[in-house]
């Protein structure tokens, strides 16, 4: 099991083995969405590590201080969207004020982060596999980078596919979700670094 | 103005508006549950049953909830009506419940959901967003459905579990993993464009 393991497996584990977006499937939209030039990209990776840790440190503490303790843990779904999306809104206003450079690159992706399934199964998971603290912070580091070398990766790969001779029917999205295809291909090769 | 009941609300979502296909929105549980016929028409179902419950639930309090603190209300109604489906398959189904694993509570963040909450039951009465809840909700199980099909029959040969190609056959197996999910969808895609284009160097 995923709690008996030390915090460099749990790492690896979130980050390679079982990547949150090649093989997980989660944070597809902004995936896809964000990936088409590689500084957009990088913005958003470093948006959604900074939001999924620190969501996932709050809602360690919510469950297991609030919930737990008072049998409550039917809730656990709204209290965690409630605390992600008050978290994000906090953030936002944040880099509106320090960076608004950036708060332009993201556009609409930003608030969405909200609705970026990440945050919430990285907090959703770290509970299912009943981690402590630390390890659950491990966990959600290791899901974020995890997602940031997906959406570099991938970005760097479609910007060189602009020049690209594809049929028309597969440009854009289409194409996209291939190379998608074709890293988790290569992410699948992990999968027998060791045993979950 | 819209009719008190409009069957249009219902066929948009079946097809023409399909959420999946058209609007391409919550892709993640499409792909993620696809890899069975089983596990795509239980999330199907789940997924019918959130969205009609919520767009019923936003329709009848669409008068009451200010516009400003609309979001949150909506949001707490769909976590309510997901965490019921949660527990009702746990309880129910336990097996299908372990498949859909961390997909099912999930479904809180997918973006049809609060889409349609936001999009149509806040401005129509009860009746049309039902109607909208269905149709939607059975859009998307017509396409993760699809998908399933693409993604089973090839990778292990079976239907719902149940083997069609025969002994002999040998599985394609990338299929049933997570890179087939990618590559189904990609084609589907492209070729929804392909068709797309057709139909317009015609008009």
């Amino acid at each position: 099991m995923l709690n008996e393991l030390n915090l460099g497996f749990i790492f690896i584990s979130a980050f390679i083995v079982n990547n949150i977006v090649l093989i997980r499937f989660l944070g597809l939209c902004s995936f896809i969405g964000m990936s088409t030039d590689m500084k957009a990209s990088t913005g958003m990776g470093m948006a959604v590590t900074f939001v999924t840790v620190m969501a996932c440190a709050i809602s360690w503490m919510v469950y297991n201080y609030l919930l737990a303790p008072f049998h409550l843990e039917y809730l656990r779904t709204t209290t965690f969207i409630l605390t992600i999306a008050s978290f994000v809104q906090f953030e936002e206003i944040m880099i509106r004020k320090f960076a608004p450079v950036l708060y332009r690159a993201f556009g609409i992706y930003l608030p969405l982060i909200t609705t970026n399934c990440i945050i919430l199964a990285a907090a959703f998971l770290g509970i299912d596999y009943k981690l402590s603290f630390l390890q659950n912070l491990v966990y959600a580091l290791g899901i974020s980078a995890g997602y940031c070398a997906g959406i570099i990766l991938i970005a760097s790969i479609r910007e060189r596919m602009d020049s690209a001779p594809i049929p028309a029917g597969f440009k854009g999205i289409p194409i996209a979700f291939i190379l998608t295809g074709l890293m988790s291909l290569a992410f699948l090769g992990f999968k027998g670094l060791f045993k979950l | 103005m819209k009719k008190l009941i409009d069957f249009r609300s219902f066929s948009l979502g079946l097809w023409k508006e399909n959420p999946i296909f058209y609007i391409m929105l919550g892709l993640c549980p499409t792909l993620a549950v696809s890899a069975t016929l089983k596990d795509a028409l239980g999330m199907g179902i789940a997924f019918v049953f959130v969205l009609t419950g919520s767009n019923i639930t936003v329709s009848l309090v669409r008068k009451l909830v200010p516009s400003h603190v609309r979001i949150p209300v909506f949001i707490v109604i769909l976590a309510s009506f997901v965490t019921l489906a949660d527990y009702s398959l746990a309880a129910f189904s336990p097996q299908l419940h372990r498949n859909l694993g961390v997909y099912l509570p999930l479904m809180v963040v997918n973006c049809i959901l609060l889409g349609r909450a936001e999009a149509f039951a806040s401005k129509n009465n009860v009746i049309n967003s039902t109607l909208d809840g269905l149709g939607m909700g059975l859009g998307f199980t017509l396409a993760i459905v699809i998908i399933a099909f693409l993604r089973e029959l090839p990778g292990q040969g079976t239907l719902f579990g149940v083997n069609v190609l025969g002994k002999n056959y040998t599985p394609f197996l990338i299929m049933i993993m997570p890179p087939g999910a990618f590559f189904v969808i990609g084609f589907l895609i492209a070729l929804k464009n392909s068709m797309d284009r057709r139909v317009k160097k015609k008009c």
